[in-house]
């Protein structure tokens, strides 16, 4: 065991300021035990989210050393144990209290997106044939587990605020997976364009950076689907043939 | 009741796991207005985490697959203690289901001539797993998560339901808090689906979240219902063991299932020599015959024995680890390096190859896995009708990991997901039809206020004792004499363990304010799980056998007269009571099906 310096975020909507707390670690913790340690022995009052412990829910978003990261998949052994590791809310969400921001945009942002509309079955008995081939491109994207990572780091959220304009990163990648899906028949061209923004995106591919699932957020989501968005507004032609012989050719 | 926010619905469900989703996609496609409350963010309940897959008889793979032989190894898997017409329902259903999950926008993974592909899994005769790699939750409670936004159910996130009103016998509704203000809320409602999911944080060593407290189990409890086989909690053999910071975290069966083997200190690959009676004949008899069916063959040669059902695969670790056989951290080894290739590896399991290379710093293509038992589920709850998932309170419904009765002494890998899918919709279904006309009965306020008193009550203790500490303690007191094995004195011990954490619990403590306040709602969860540590140790000590996950070094042999015989623990005034209740016997054409095969 060996003691470790913390400096967590503690504060409401008004105000906050950083707390030190020195823990006791032991071999192979990541950032989220110390934090439950701190909750445990000295703040039992100090607030984050987490469900799965193992990278899996995408609950424990924050930024420790100022980089966005899941708390759970961070081991406290990647950094110096001579300086504090500094645990702070993410940025581009209004906090709610200590280390748990206000979310609620994403849902929202997530529910616009116009649903999932499959084709008619192949099969009287109801049922379609695809092959593995087709569903791993959407299957990529499938693999978000909306830790909202990307979202906290896009400077168009981050920096500019324009959560009114712009859907972000994280959703981009949900469209993309309708989009990419083979079975699917609805049109979210206009919906990118107007209400989800995708214009605002100039492929900084930071969001592709901090993604702890590895998903190719901007080169295999975005860019995409923004050539989808200039085929059908700027190109008519192509994007009638694509209407014509189908999307995901 | 001036100061409380109220809404009101014709079915309110608590939780949005597989099964509260499911249920409230079913009562909304009904035409009920329907409030999905979850403690959790939406898309964060255990659901998400599941791996291996969703267990149904499609016969994509093997096409002498159906349902009769899934419900064979069911009954087969629960020590034929489950509640057979459940076992029957969830076995022919399950194949629609997932397959509306498709016609939903679900991804599984595909066979060669596209259909939906499937896995081998513990228990299971043929490969039967629905799967997306080893992600198959989290696909799967996306599609139902968007299904539901967008059929316009409402949902009410990080909000907790502390207690369940009663009105005139039946059950009206759930008053719960916000986690971010701290502030109560009523909903009112015509009929209640619980869909809350397990109770596996009442023990030190799990795979389960701080989620899993059986909020479900004791809101059920506290409303009059019975609950049946609490004893029955399944230990799921490989959990992650080093470092100490993971202790418990979930290694999918899928692992074993891909070909993965256990051995001991020794080398010995040991499950060899631990197939029971029941199942002798239908395992591999030799390591070739065993490889065999891994990479070849899966028609001539029979499954390896690593693939017994749960319940045997974790009590022969826990041998092996006493008898000194175990690896340098407590466990056994766990390899799948040197069955399957490097890129294999990554493909089918890419996201415990991510777990153990970020957590352990192991490589799981190139070394062994160390891994033993973890807390995992909870096969035992709330008492339903087969049919409609009603309780034995009427208006009240429960679905998924909360209900009891399906997966008998032990559940099989896989049959979870499916479980969800198929008695979410036929809760959401019965809740919807009983709620068709049926305005909410008031819920009185002084009832209310007495409720909200009780939570509060933490907050007038700035001194009394951390609630943290009394959890911890509640955790090593379950984890060490009602875990895996028991015997009557442990269990005896553990009843006057919780008894004493009852008192301490009357007297916790919280600081700072409402607002998102992780103290308090340890504090408040803290009912919910002596409840659950209550009914299952109770349980525990009526059931004089070893039956599947319920293990008494004391009666070690099964009993064939308790096989149909039920535990009921229930609500008697203050206490918790015991009553032995036997379930009807198996139809005479079921009963041949088990005997003389599908
Ligand atoms: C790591 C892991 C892997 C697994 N893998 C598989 C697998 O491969 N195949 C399989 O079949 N099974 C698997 N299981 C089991 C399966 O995932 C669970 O049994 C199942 O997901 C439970 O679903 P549920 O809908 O009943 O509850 P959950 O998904 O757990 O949802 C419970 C919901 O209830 C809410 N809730 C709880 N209490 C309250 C309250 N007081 N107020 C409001 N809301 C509340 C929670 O917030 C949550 O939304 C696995 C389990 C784990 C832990
Ligand atoms: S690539 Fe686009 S979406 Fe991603 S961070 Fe940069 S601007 Fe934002
Ligand atoms: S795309 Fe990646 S970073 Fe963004 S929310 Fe999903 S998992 Fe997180
Ligand atoms: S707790 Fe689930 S991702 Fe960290």
């Amino acid at each position: 065991m060996t003691a470790r310096m913390f400096q967590v975020y503690r504060g409401t909507r008004q105000q906050g300021a950083l707390q030190e707390f020195r823990v006791e670690c032991d071999e192979g913790m990541v950032v989220l035990d110390a934090v439950h340690r701190i909750q445990a022995q000295q703040a039992p009052d100090l607030a984050c989210r987490w469900n799965c412990k193992a990278g899996k829910c995408g609950s424990c978003s924050a930024e420790i050393n100022g980089r966005p990261r899941l708390m759970c998949m961070t081991r406290l052994s990647d950094y110096p144990d001579d300086r504090p590791v500094t645990i702070t809310p993410m940025r581009a969400f209004p906090v709610i209290k200590d280390l748990v921001t206000d979310v609620s945009w994403n849902y929202e942002v997530n529910r616009r997106i116009p649903a999932f509309q499959p084709r008619k079955p192949d099969f009287p008995d109801g049922t379609w044939r695809m092959y593995q081939h087709e569903v791993e491109r959407p299957q990529e994207f499938r693999k978000c587990i909306e830790c909202f990572l990307c979202q906290d780091v896009c400077h168009v959220l981050r920096t500019h605020h324009k959560h009114a304009e712009f859907m972000g990163p994280a959703f981009l990648t949900r469209a993309a997976v309708y989009e990419t899906h083979p079975l699917d028949t609805a049109d979210r061209s206009q919906h990118l364009k107007d209400e989800g923004g995708i214009g605002y995106c100039n492929i900084t591919k930071c969001c592709t950076e901090v993604c702890p699932e590895g998903i190719r957020i901007t080169d295999n989501a975005i860019i995409p689907l923004k050539e989808r968005v200039v085929d059908r507004f700027y190109d008519p032609l192509r994007g009638l043939l694509r209407l014509i012989f189908g999307k995901s050719r | 009741m001036a100061d409380i926010q109220q809404h009101e619905h014709d079915v309110i469900v608590v939780g949005a796991g597989g099964a509260g989703l499911r249920a409230a996609i079913e009562a909304r496609a009904q035409g009920a207005r329907v409030g999905l409350i979850c403690k959790s963010l939406l898309g964060k309940a255990h659901t998400v985490m599941a791996e291996g897959g969703a267990a149904a008889a499609l016969g994509t793979v093997f096409s002498e697959d159906n349902w009769r032989v899934h419900f064979r190894d069911t009954m087969r898997g629960g020590k034929m203690h489950n509640n057979w017409r459940m076992a029957q329902i969830h076995a022919q259903e399950s194949p629609d289901r997932v397959r509306e999950l498709e016609a939903w926008g679900a991804l599984f993974d595909r066979t060669p001539d596209g259909r939906i592909n499937q896995r081998p899994f513990g228990g299971h005769t043929y490969s039967r797993l629905a799967h997306v790699g080893d992600r198959t939750g989290l696909e799967m409670i996306r599609v139902l998560q968007d299904k539901a936004v967008h059929s316009g159910v409402d949902v009410f996130m990080e909000c907790t339901v502390v207690r369940l009103p009663v009105v005139d016998g039946r059950a009206a509704g759930a008053l719960a808090y916000w986690k971010d203000s701290g502030r109560f809320v009523l909903f009112n409602a015509g009929a209640v689906v619980l869909a809350t999911g397990g109770i596996g944080k009442g023990w030190q060593i799990t795979s389960n979240s701080w989620e899993y407290t059986g909020d479900g189990h004791a809101l059920a409890c506290d409303a009059g219902a019975d609950l049946i086989d609490m004893e029955f909690v399944q230990f799921h053999p490989t959990g992650m063991v080093w470092p100490p910071s993971v202790n418990g975290i979930l290694v999918t069966e899928g692992v074993r299932g891909e070909g993965g083997i256990l051995t001991n200190s020794t080398g010995r690959r040991f499950m060899f020599d631990y197939v029971p009676d029941m199942f002798k004949g239908d395992f591999a008899d030799t390591e070739k015959e065993a490889q065999a069916w891994v990479t070849g063959d899966r028609k001539k040669n029979r499954r390896p024995p690593e693939l017994l059902t749960r319940d045997v695969v974790a009590r022969a670790i826990t041998r092996e680890v006493k008898e000194g056989r175990g690896s340098p951290h407590g466990g056994v080894f766990l390899d799948i390096a040197t069955k399957r290739d490097a890129e294999y590896i990554k493909k089918k399991l890419p996201s415990m190859y991510h777990q153990f290379k970020e957590l352990a710093g192991v490589d799981i293509t190139r070394e062994p896995m160390e891994v033993g038992p973890t807390t995992h589920y909870a096969m035992g709850g709330v008492k339903v009708d087969a049919e409609t998932q009603e309780a034995t309170v009427p208006g009240l419904y429960a679905a998924g990991e909360v209900a009891g009765g399906m997966h008998g002494a032990n559940r099989l890998g896989g049959n979870s997901l499916s479980d969800l899918l198929v008695f979410g919709r036929r809760a959401g279904a019965a809740a919807a039809t009983a709620a068709r006309n049926r305005k909410p009965a008031p819920v009185s306020d002084a009832w209310v206020q007495q409720v909200v008193n009780e939570a509060l009550a933490p907050f007038s203790r700035p001194n009394g004792e951390n609630p943290y500490q009394v959890q911890a303690d509640l955790q090593k007191a379950m984890q060490a004499d009602a875990g895996i094995v028991r015997d009557k004195a442990g269990l005896e011990a553990a009843l006057a363990a919780v008894e004493k954490l009852k008192r301490r619990a009357a007297g916790v403590g919280v600081i700072g304010s409402r607002e998102y306040n992780p103290g308090w709602s340890t504090a408040l969860d803290l009912r919910s799980l002596l409840t659950v540590s209550e009914a299952v140790t109770r349980a525990a000590l009526a059931r004089t056998e070893s039956r599947g996950g319920h293990t008494r070094i004391d009666r070690p042999d099964s009993d064939p007269a308790q096989e149909r015989v039920q535990y009921v623990v229930h609500k008697d005034g203050d206490r918790l009571a015991v009553r032995a209740e036997r379930q009807p016997d198996l139809p005479a054409d079921l009963a041949k099906l088990i005997k003389d095969g599908a």
